[in-house]
C-alpha cells in the first residue's frame, strides 16, 4: 500500500493545471486551522472508495482527472458543491467501466431511503 | 417516483427519508462496489484515517518546528527547501520545486496560485476550498491586507506583504514567525502551534495559550 504523501502527490501529479481539485474543507476565509477536511461523512466515504478504485487499478489519476475535471467545469465557482462533482464523475467512471450503471445507482439509492424510513430513529440504517 | 429520474443523477434528488440525498447516493455506490467486491468498509476506513491523520498540515508543521528549533534546519530549508523536506520523509511529486519564505517583523510572506490552485500537498495534507476560490485568488494580489482582515489577521501597517504566486513547477511554503514565550517548548509542542494557514500566509503561528492541551 503506497502511503497518502505517494497518492496524494500522485493525484496532483496528474492534475497540473486542469486542477481537478483535491478534495478540500468546507471551508471559508475566515475558517481556521482546525476546519474538517471533510465537511460531512459522506464526503470522506467518497473520497475513499475513489483512493480504493485507483489502488485496484480500475482507473488511473489522469482518467480520473478527466472525469472529475468535466463535473467541476459545471459545477460552483466557490468550489462549495466540490463532493458533489466528485460523487457524479465517480459515477460516470463507474458506467463508464461497467461496474455499476445509473439505473444500478438510483436503485440502490433508492433501497437506502427506503431502509431509512423503516429504521427507528436513533438505531443504525442496514440495508 | 420515475419522474424525477433524469434530475436526480446528480444528486439533488428530494430526501424523501432522514438520510440526505447524497449520503443515501453515497451508501448506495458503497454497497453496489461492496457487492462487485471492489471495496470493503475495512479499506474505505484506512483511506480516510490517513488522510485525516496521517497528512495534513502535521508535514508542514513538523517542518516549521524544526526550522524554530534548529538554526542549521532552518538555514537549509531556506537554502533548498525540496531536500530539506525530503530529509523528514515528506516527497513532493517529482518536478515540483518547493520554497520556504520566512516571515520577518519586517515582511510577511502569503501564497496564492491566480492560475490555478497549485497546492504543496505532501507537506500541506487537503486544501481549503477558499484556497482555490477566485475570490481569494484576485483579491489575495491585488489587496493582500484586506483578505488577511478577512481571515482576521492584522499586521503593522510598515509590515510589508509579499504575495508569492505558485505555479506549476514553484511552490511555496511558508515558514511562519515563532510565536513569543515558546522558548522552552520541544518541537513536538511548536509543532502543535503550526496551524495550515500559517504556512499559507493568510494565519498566524498560535500562541501556546491558545492551543488547548
Amino acid at each position: 500500500m503506497t502511503s497518502a504523501a505517494q497518492t496524494l502527490a500522485g493525484i496532483a501529479a496528474s492534475c497540473g493545471d486542469g486542477l481537478p481539485l483535491p478534495p478540500a474543507a468546507a471551508g471559508r476565509p475566515g475558517a481556521g486551522a482546525g476546519d474538517e477536511v471533510f465537511a460531512e461523512p459522506w464526503q470522506a466515504q467518497v473520497f475513499a472508495m475513489t483512493v480504493v478504485l485507483h489502488e485496484r487499478g480500475l482507473f488511473t489519476w489522469p482518467e480520473w482527472a478527466q472525469a472529475l475535471s468535466r463535473r467541476v467545469r459545471d459545477g460552483a465557482d466557490d468550489g462549495s458543491d466540490y463532493y458533489r462533482c466528485w460523487a457524479a464523475a465517480l459515477e460516470d467512471v463507474l458506467a463508464d467501466r461497467g461496474v455499476a450503471s445509473a439505473g444500478d445507482v438510483e436503485g440502490a439509492t433508492r433501497q437506502w431511503h427506503d431502509a431509512a424510513a423503516r429504521t427507528p430513529h436513533g438505531q443504525p440504517i442496514e440495508l | 417516483m420515475g419522474h424525477d429520474h433524469d434530475h436526480d443523477h446528480d444528486g439533488e434528488g428530494t430526501a424523501y427519508s432522514s438520510l440526505s440525498p447524497m449520503d443515501a447516493r453515497v451508501r448506495a455506490l458503497e454497497t453496489l462496489l461492496t457487492e462487485r467486491g471492489l471495496v470493503d468498509r475495512a479499506a474505505l476506513d484506512a483511506v480516510v484515517e490517513r488522510y485525516e491523520k496521517e497528512v495534513g498540515p502535521h508535514n508542514g508543521a513538523q517542518v516549521v518546528a524544526k526550522a524554530w528549533a534548529e538554526p542549521d534546519y532552518r538555514r537549509w530549508l531556506l537554502e533548498d527547501a525540496d531536500a530539506a523536506i525530503a530529509s523528514l520523509g515528506h516527497v513532493g511529486r517529482q518536478g515540483e520545486h518547493m520554497v520556504a519564505v520566512e516571515n520577518t517583523p519586517e515582511r510577511h510572506n502569503m501564497v496564492v496560485c491566480t492560475l490555478c490552485s497549485c497546492y504543496p500537498w505532501p507537506v500541506l495534507g487537503l486544501p481549503p476550498v477558499w484556497y482555490k476560490s477566485p475570490a481569494y485568488r484576485s483579491k489575495a494580489v491585488i489587496d493582500p491586507r484586506g483578505v488577511l482582515a478577512d481571515f482576521g489577521v492584522t499586521l503593522p501597517q510598515d509590515m510589508q506583504i509579499k504575495v508569492w504566486d505558485s505555479t506549476a513547477e514553484v511552490r511555496y511554503l511558508v515558514v511562519p514567525m515563532r510565536p513569543e514565550g515558546t522558548e522552552g517548548l520541544s518541537q513536538e509542542q511548536l509543532t502543535a502551534l503550526v496551524t495550515r494557514d500559517s504556512m499559507i500566509g493568510t494565519g498566524l503561528a498560535r500562541a501556546p495559550h491558545e492551543v488547548s492541551a
